[in-house]
């Protein structure tokens, strides 16, 4: 996308690190909790140079107790804090479940609205960098499912920096995911750094054929796949969700009725998925709007292996999206 | 070394284990009346912990329980009639009704639940006690659970952040032998629980929980030194609960000459005979005493019955915080 508002080019992880430091230096409630963010720099280099200008106190390092210092942060919260908690990656988030379902998602509900829960948490998210089976999935569909807390899927640069904010100042949990191919991803951050909504979907590339439907790691994947498309004269949308919960259904409705097909691009298993969820959405409210079934490219229903070519097969890559729209295309009236 | 209070403490401290007894008392009546449903987990027996360690705690303090919390609701200064509105369900319970006996919440005397799960509140409290630090703000964060707990890995996770921070949390270990239905000595390698605490080098005493000055005064010096500023503190109350684990336990798993004995040790009536034995109560003192609560649970069911129903059109208000509050 092109922007007409001045911007600089930086990539997704530093515009992430000035995002943290920028609502750090706003408001002396915040500080940031994690494993290895203080002294090793962070485990993706997000917070890399932060201890030494925030300090031990607010740029804290943990032993590795996700569910303890999850916990920690959310008691801090009720205190009032504003916690950004760093989890390495979302399969150790397993480990704080209990404490993300059970309390940050409940407390405001359980007491009747008494108790507020102004928590962050962060985390990498998906595959593509040969780590295996415990550091690869994408399970931000999984906590799209819990009432009471906020799905932040950051795909651009803009978005890496502009949704801290508004998590920081939105009174219950927001978990950002942030997936690990994107931090080396160059972007536009617009120089005014204003703060982005936290609430809708974007379209990423208009188009008239058919909506392709995605967030995260897989946007770039969407984006290559629709300008191949383009060159074969299909013209598709590119619908960026943004916000895994609440789904903006309204985006996702108005887009499909106009192009009449969609495909689902998800990196998490097809079962039980947030691209499930999607699809059963649009056949809901726009099922006579369609020309054809819903499509959905998702990750094979493995663990994620390690070795390289197996790794690719197992996750949407462009080609199979082209696929899955061609075969949407063919379908129909 | 115990100093036997002032008679009017004295008093009080009598008159805050008995108005607990009486509350759940009348809660198993209340029950088998199916007013109240759901899981009803009492505390009797174990009542000179709460309100001995309560002493302690000023309205700046943040308590953390779990869901045997009635007793620790009421020695905060939550009404016993919002906490019976809640076991009712009603719209003017401590909780909205959101929460029932498990999940009793008042924030306005920092009282954080009202926790059902074993450890889940550890860390929570671990979170308070790094706010007042990181504020500078002298308080403490009570926060009690069972000898259970300590088989979580939350309770490993929580005491050693506490420990490793300096933080002001009082960590009250109510040992009163059974996980639910698992005695310590079959859960745990260990069984002497201050020596887990010693792992974190962390102050630690056992204390008798049958005794309320011996649990006042061991709460006294653990918090005086949370306060003093020497980091984190943990107490083992060696208690007993006098009835089954929740409404639904036959008790296959302790012999009914274990309950007896302990019985024997019943902290009101043993501190209702040191009173006597002190000129401090009569009987008539007692029997007024009674009355008196009595009288506030008749209020409290009153009030519980009076209350209104949320209406169904509100399930979905307080999923997130609505912008008003």
């Amino acid at each position: 996308m092109t922007t007409t508002t001045p911007a600089v080019r930086t990539t997704y992880r530093d515009a992430m690190r000035a995002a943290i430091r920028d609502a750090m230096q706003r408001d002396p409630r915040v500080f940031v909790m994690g494993e290895d963010i203080g002294a090793y720099g962070g485990c993706y280099a997000v917070t890399k140079g932060l201890l030494d200008e925030f300090g031990p106190d607010r740029i804290r390092d943990t032993p590795l107790s996700e569910s303890g210092f999850v916990g920690a942060g959310i008691g801090a919260a009720l205190a009032d804090m504003r916690p950004i908690v760093e989890i390495m990656t979302v399969n150790f988030s397993m480990l704080a479940l209990d404490q993300i379902l059970n309390n940050a998602a409940t407390l405001s509900y359980m007491s009747g609205g008494q108790l507020h829960v102004p928590l962050v948490i962060r985390m990498t998210t998906g595959a593509g960098r040969q780590l295996g089976a415990q550091h690869s999935h994408s399970l931000e569909g999984w906590y799209a499912h819990i009432p009471g807390i906020t799905v932040l899927a950051p795909a651009t640069v803009a978005d890496a920096y502009g949704m801290l904010g508004p998590a920081l100042d939105d009174p219950d949990p927001v978990l950002i995911f942030e997936h690990g191919t994107l931090y080396n991803v160059e972007g536009e951050l617009p120089v005014a750094r204003d703060p982005v909504d936290i609430a809708h979907a974007a379209i990423r590339r208009p188009g008239n054929d058919v909506t392709l439907i995605t967030y995260g790691g897989t946007l770039p994947k969407v984006l290559a796949a629709a300008e191949e498309l383009a060159a074969a004269g299909v013209d598709a949308e590119v619908l960026d969700l943004r916000v895994l919960r609440p789904l903006d259904a309204d985006a996702i409705i108005t887009s499909v009725a106009r192009t009449r097909r969609a495909v689902v691009v998800d990196e998490g298993w097809r079962s039980g998925s947030i691209s499930a969820e999607i699809s059963a959405r649009i056949m809901e409210a726009a099922f006579y709007e369609l020309d054809a079934p819903v499509g959905r490219v998702c990750s094979a229903e493995v663990p994620m292996p390690y070795a390289k070519q197996l790794e690719d097969a197992a996750l949407p890559q462009v080609a199979g999206i082209v696929a899955a729209v061609q075969e949407v295309l063919r379908t129909g009236g | 070394m115990t100093v036997f209070p002032d008679p009017d403490h004295a008093r009080d401290l009598y008159r805050e284990m008995v108005r607990i007894r009486r509350f759940e008392e009348r809660c198993v009546e209340l029950y088998s009346a199916s007013r109240i449903r759901g899981f009803l987990h009492l505390y009797i027996g174990e009542e000179a912990v709460a309100v001995g360690a309560m002493q302690s705690l000023s309205a700046d303090d943040a308590v953390v329980a779990t869901y045997r919390e009635h007793g620790h609701a009421l020695a905060r200064g939550v009404p016993a009639a919002s906490i019976l509105a809640e076991m009712f369900g009603k719209l003017e319970g401590c909780s909205r009704g959101r929460g029932g006996s498990m999940h009793l919440f008042d924030r306005s005397r920092r009282f954080f639940g009202g926790n059902a799960i074993v450890a889940g509140g550890l860390p929570i409290a671990v979170g308070l006690a790094l706010a007042d630090k990181l504020r500078g703000e002298p308080r403490v964060t009570a926060c009690f659970f069972g000898e259970g707990a300590v088989a979580e890995g939350e309770f490993h996770e929580s005491m050693n952040l506490a420990a490793l921070w300096e933080l002001p949390v009082l960590f009250c270990c109510e040992n009163n032998g059974y996980a639910m239905g698992t005695a310590l000595g079959r859960s745990e390698s260990e069984t002497e629980l201050t020596v887990k605490a010693a792992g974190y080098r962390m102050p630690a005493w056992s204390v008798d929980g049958m005794d309320v000055l011996a649990t006042e005064s061991a709460t006294a010096r653990a918090a005086e030194g949370v306060r003093a500023g020497g980091g984190p503190h943990f107490l083992e109350f060696r208690t007993y609960r006098f009835r089954a684990h929740s409404m639904y336990d036959p008790e296959l798993y302790r012999e009914k000459s274990e309950v007896e004995a302990w019985k024997l040790r019943d902290p009101i009536a043993a501190w209702r005979e040191t009173l006597v034995a002190h000129d401090v109560m009569d009987e008539a003192a007692v029997a007024a005493t009674d009355a008196e609560i009595a009288q506030e649970i008749d209020a409290a069911v009153a009030f519980a019955d009076a209350g209104t129903l949320e209406p169904t059109e509100d399930l979905l208000r307080f999923v997130h915080t609505e912008p008003s509050s």
